[in-house]
């Protein structure tokens, strides 16, 4: 597998003057291959948001380096290498800037002077990857939660990035518009080899990754697969995170006498387990 | 204080070629010391109904009473001062609204608009921050220094030291992680149990509504298309989802092992814990038969 991008030792603080402040992140090193879905999840203040925007140079690491395709992320190659990743934010109200679907999809197009007709052919194909296609002219403000998150996700891909950051793109929406943008998620990755990183509260979002960090207070806390990761239980309660509701499930049902296998990641092998578990059936 | 919305509707740039219906014939009854929850997708008219419940608008149609004060409409009404210290709005994203030098001055920033005398409005303050797990030293940082999670529980002090007994909650948990979700609305939670607070959750989270609330109504298409109590409400699949909402998680869960087990539970369970317990109490039963 191929790195795409990476953190060596990364440390970065907001007041660095000051030794007695918590620096944002310390010492953090992690690698995303090419084509994964990771997913960073972590309590409030734990240095999420600092690592994406360490991620995007956004904020340079005092100490440390980033590493996105190969290359040091630095003044010089931060345009080119910005160009490769596309992000989506949590508020869908903040980030229109186009008065219709069409000209906010083209928005980073022109500033990236891509030849009209070829604009044309990209607005369509990225509107079409997220099934928005119909909404072509339509105001943004008359689109629903998800619907607004997923043309913010077609703005990313018309600039055919090599990575998608999602910081906290669903936690604004309700369940239907959450499930929504992450069924897009998940087509894409099928068709295309898009690189995923989301930072969520969403235990029950980074059940779907390939791979989980975990950050606490500004260190990378433990690292794996969602089966390794939710494994920990109540360890992961101790840090301000929660449980998937299948695994809690699985939990207090042990705890009230009833037989399981394992626990669950998912209802159906919860329900399948029960059954089977206790009546031999 | 009673709460009741009679026929309101209410619609956005009224007259012009903008206007916009956002509410039709609303009506809604919140008694004193209840728990109701209004849920309803993206776009149904919760966050119009809201800005209703304290007069930040007036309807366009019909009465919205306040306790003793009533608001109709295409009449003017006098002194919406006392209804609006009684009845606190915490809107989404509160933390955006901080804007004093220090947590203290912030906390006390509404009593002190409301009259309440300084050395009351800093008691109150200091009361507050450390009844929402605040250490004390907050009180004389500045509010931008602090956390994401501190900042919101700031933001919630401001508006319970004006001491409401109405409380309004806009998606009060929305970007919070899942310790600090739980933290505040089991604070919100108490506040209902032991002070006999009346609260209103507008929130698109169905587990939250199940869990907490004593009364769920659901908006959809600017109209309170149904209200009950939470069992009725999550209990109805059907109703549900033709207004492109779904059951709580539990809910779901129960039915799958509903279906399994072929007959009803004795009822629909809101909580994890409690759904746990009913599952558990059938599988020991069949299983030992």
């Amino acid at each position: 597998m191929n790195e795409i991008l990476s953190l060596q030792d990364v440390t970065y603080s907001y007041s660095p003057e000051d030794s007695d402040m918590r620096k944002a992140v310390e010492g953090i090193s992690f690698t995303v291959n090419d084509g994964e879905w990771i997913a960073i999840v972590g309590h409030n203040g734990s240095g999420k948001s600092t690592m994406a925007k360490l991620m995007n140079g956004l904020l340079f690491p005092q100490e440390g380096e980033v590493r996105v395709l190969g290359e040091t992320l630095n003044e010089e190659n931060l345009w080119a290498i910005r160009s490769q990743m596309g992000m989506v934010f949590q508020n869908p109200d903040n980030q229109f800037v186009g008065a219709t679907v069409q000209d906010d999809v083209a928005f980073a197009l022109e500033n990236n002077g891509i030849p009209f007709e070829d604009m044309v052919i990209r607005v369509h194909e990225s509107l079409a990857q997220v099934k928005m296609e119909r909404f072509l002219n339509s105001e943004p403000h008359h689109l629903s939660g998800g619907q607004k998150q997923r043309v913010a996700i077609a703005g990313a891909l018309a600039l055919k990035p090599r990575i998608l950051i999602l910081d906290e793109a669903t936690s604004m929406l309700d369940p239907q518009g959450r499930e929504e943008v992450l069924a897009t998620v998940h087509k894409l990755r099928q068709d295309t080899q898009l690189t995923v990183l989301s930072i969520t509260h969403d235990l029950e979002e980074a059940l779907l990754a390939d791979r989980i960090v975990v950050m606490n207070k500004g260190k990378v806390y433990t690292e794996g697969t969602p089966s390794d990761i939710f494994a920990r239980g109540q360890e992961l309660v101790e840090l301000g995170l929660d449980l998937p509701f299948s695994l809690k499930m699985s939990s207090l049902m042990l705890a009230q006498g009833v037989s399981l296998e394992s626990v669950h990641m998912s209802e159906d092998e919860l329900v399948k387990d029960i059954w089977t578990s206790n009546f031999n059936k | 204080m009673d709460i009741e919305l009679q026929q309101v509707g209410y619609a956005y740039s009224k007259g012009t070629p903008f206007e916009k219906q956002a509410l039709t014939d609303v009506n809604l009854h919140i008694p004193s010391g209840s728990y109701q929850a209004i849920i309803g997708h993206t776009g149904s008219g919760k966050s119009t109904l809201l800005q209703h419940l304290n007069a930040l608008l007036k309807p366009t149609e019909g009465t919205v009473k306040l306790g003793d004060l009533e608001i109709q409409a295409k009449k003017k009404v006098k002194n919406l001062k006392p209804v609006r210290q009684k009845i606190g709005i915490v809107f989404q994203f509160p933390e955006h609204q901080l804007f004093d030098e220090t947590v203290l001055k912030d906390i006390m920033f509404g009593p002190l608009n409301f009259g309440v005398p300084a050395d009351e409005a800093e008691r109150r303050a200091r009361a507050l921050v450390e009844q929402l797990g605040l250490p004390e030293e907050v009180l004389e940082k500045s509010p931008f220094d602090l956390s994401g999670g501190q900042m919101r529980r700031v933001a919630i002090a401001g508006v319970l030291a004006m001491e409401p007994s109405v409380l309004v909650l806009d998606e009060p948990t929305a970007g919070l992680d899942p310790r600090g979700r739980q933290e505040i609305m089991e604070l919100f939670h108490r506040l209902y149990v032991e002070k006999g607070l009346t609260i209103i959750l507008v929130t698109h989270s169905m587990e939250d509504a199940a869990r907490y609330a004593n009364r769920v109504a659901i908006m959809h298409e600017g109209r309170c298309v149904l209200s009950g109590e939470p069992e009725e409400i999550f209990g109805d699949e059907l109703s549900l989802a033709a207004y492109r909402l779904s059951a709580p998680r539990v809910v779901r869960l129960q039915r799958r092992f509903e279906t399994l087990l072929g007959y009803p539970l004795d009822k629909l369970c809101l909580s994890e814990e409690q759904l746990a317990f009913e599952m558990g109490t059938i599988v020991r039963k069949e299983r030992d038969f």
